[in-house]
């Protein structure tokens, strides 16, 4: 099958001499949910940019569902949806207005355009607010105004350059649903996103990208698999002795009712409740102490830098 | 793109554009009426009866194809450099960028934007100049192409000028200080007749020179320079405009990182 997305040495310098992106090869396969990780500034929006042309590449080859973008941008373009970091439309235009003209730029007919726009309006709650100028529109509207734009020409290929940001956590998750099920329909999706757990509840795939380099280009399950150790807070029923110990185990007594412990690859957590009732310490709840992405994102990235 | 989904690509830019002005006619519209009513009152009637005929005519029916043809020059630089730098301000201009839509489409649907908002001030302007003074037509053919090719030459240096700004400022210097003065000293207001032979030939260098007198020419039959010579200035002018426009559009200067 052709990958929704061939990316072959691709190179991106600046006229001030700043090298964003130092040759990196990156595959997307169709259908898949691909999340693309990486601090600020280490070339994710420089990638995006180049994929849906604004920016210009230095070196490499962009194919998009097996058409390079230097023989058929226009061919290109067609299958790609693009949701930016910025609002980019007109502050005084009207949402409705906004999503039929963009599905004219892609040379559909008013007709169908305004029934595009109509249903992906409803679908992410905006259809009330169809006159109404976007300036007067919340921050988390105004991204599904953008996510509207970006589908009203059905493409393939959707990339989202961190559509949650600014977003609050029960729109967040609206958005999610929303596109899991796009994605079960068959649109590929490449998110960026600094919310990791968005990347961990959403993506399948993964790529780290690091002063312009791919550090790491894998599914998240096999990334999460190569994570050597895990931090477990427990919560205390009774108050806490003031030395805990479990064999095998690193014990940090946090509070009179709190404990955190390191979990090794290999160890198992059910040694740690036995420990744990051994000494008489009963538990009412356990979560993780951080998220286990963002753990394995931070060793990636300072392991590179 | 087939040319059907471009034609509505064109159409959609188009719309937009003319909805745009319509939208904030009282800034479009409205000041060229206002503006070209004082000159009228103030060179035409007041000043313009104490300075008796220029050309066989009376002043009022002299300076009013000059007139027109200053709005039209104005309105079709203002509308398409004020859009389009406003779209790359505010970003907007990247939904078209992202789109399959040609260079050439989105060249052509800012300018075709630009003469029709040229083209309705002339409208407006000529309404307003029949309270001052009666207007026959000389040579319609005259009139029509020269108002067309003028409006496009200067919505593509609208165009060029929208490129190249980085902020609002950069929209008005052109205008305040290259195309005022060049208006002005286009023989809007008098005949290159009256000026020593020396400013006379310095005056030919100045394109607006061209563009009053052809039209001019189309209203009232006298002009100060020749017809072919002007639609050949008005022409390769244009012709220059486009091809660089499209250039900067293709390689994406100051538009694309």
């Amino acid at each position: 099958m052709i990958p929704a997305l061939t990316i072959e040495n691709l190179s991106k310098e600046y006229g001030s001499g700043l090298k964003a992106l130092k040759g990196i090869s990156l595959e997307v396969q169709q259908g898949d949910f691909f999340a693309l990780l990486g601090p600020n500034g280490a070339g994710k929006s420089t990638t995006i940019g180049i994929i849906c042309s604004l920016v210009s590449k230095t070196s490499g080859r962009v194919a998009v569902y097996g058409t390079d973008i230097d023989v058929d941008f226009a061919g290109a373009k067609k299958n790609i949806g693009i949701v930016p970091q910025e609002f980019n439309f007109n502050m005084f235009e009207k949402a409705f207005d906004i999503v039929v003209n963009q599905a004219g730029y892609y040379g559909m007919p008013r007709e169908l355009a305004v029934q595009r726009a109509e249903k992906y309006l409803r679908e992410l709650g905006l259809w009330d607010k169809r006159d109404v100028p976007s300036r007067m529109m919340s921050g988390g509207m105004k991204r599904r105004l953008m996510i509207a734009r970006a589908l009203v020409h059905q493409p393939r290929l959707l990339i989202l350059d961190e559509p949650t940001a600014g977003v609050d956590i029960e729109m967040r998750r609206s958005m999610w649903d929303f596109l899991k099920k796009l994605n079960r329909e068959g649109t590929t999706i490449i998110l960026t996103t600094h919310y990791l757990e968005e990347a961990e509840a959403l993506c399948r795939n993964i790529a780290i990208i690091n002063h312009g380099e791919i550090v790491e280009h894998t599914s998240i399950r096999d990334l999460l698999r190569r994570l050597h150790r895990e931090v477990f807070i427990f919560d205390a029923v009774d108050a806490l002795p003031e030395t805990v110990t479990v064999e095998g185990f690193e014990v940090r007594r946090v509070d009179d009712n709190t404990l955190e412990i390191e979990v090794e690859k290999g160890q198992h957590i059910n040694e740690v409740f036995a420990g744990l009732n051994q000494a008489n310490i009963r538990i009412c709840s356990m979560r993780n102490r951080a998220n286990r992405l963002e753990e394995m994102f931070v060793n990636l990235v300072e392991g590179a830098a | 793109m087939t040319l059907r989904e471009q034609y509505i690509a064109l159409m959609t830019i188009l719309r937009k554009e003319i909805k745009r002005y319509l939208r904030i006619w009282t800034q479009t519209l409205l000041p060229s009426a206002i503006t070209m009513s004082l000159y009228f009152v103030i060179f035409g009637s007041l000043i313009g009866s104490r300075i008796g005929d220029m050309g066989g005519f009376t002043y009022m029916q002299f300076v009013v194809p000059g007139l027109i043809m200053m709005a039209i020059v104005t309105n079709s630089y203002s509308n398409v450099v004020s859009s389009f730098f406003g779209s790359k301000f505010n970003h907007s201009v990247e939904e078209l960028l992202v789109s399959p839509t040609p260079n050439y489409i989105i060249l052509l649907g800012y300018v075709i934007g630009g003469v029709t908002r040229g083209l309705l001030v002339a409208i407006i302007v000529t309404i307003v100049s029949l309270f001052f003074t009666q207007l026959h037509m000389h040579n319609i053919f005259v009139v029509v192409v020269i108002v067309l090719m003028t409006s496009i030459l200067f919505a593509l240096a609208g165009f060029i000028n929208a490129v190249y700004a980085n902020n609002f400022d950069d929209i008005s210097i052109i205008p305040t200080f290259v195309l005022t003065p060049l208006i002005y000293l286009g023989g809007v207001f008098y005949s290159m007749d009256l000026l020593p032979e020396f400013w006379a030939n310095v005056s030919k260098l100045n394109p607006l020179v061209y563009v009053v007198n052809a039209f001019r020419y189309g209203v009232l039959g006298v002009s100060d320079v020749s017809l072919s010579a002007a639609f050949g200035m008005i022409g390769l002018f244009t012709a220059i405009a486009w091809f660089y426009s499209m250039h900067l559009l293709n390689t994406g200067k100051r538009l694309r990182q």
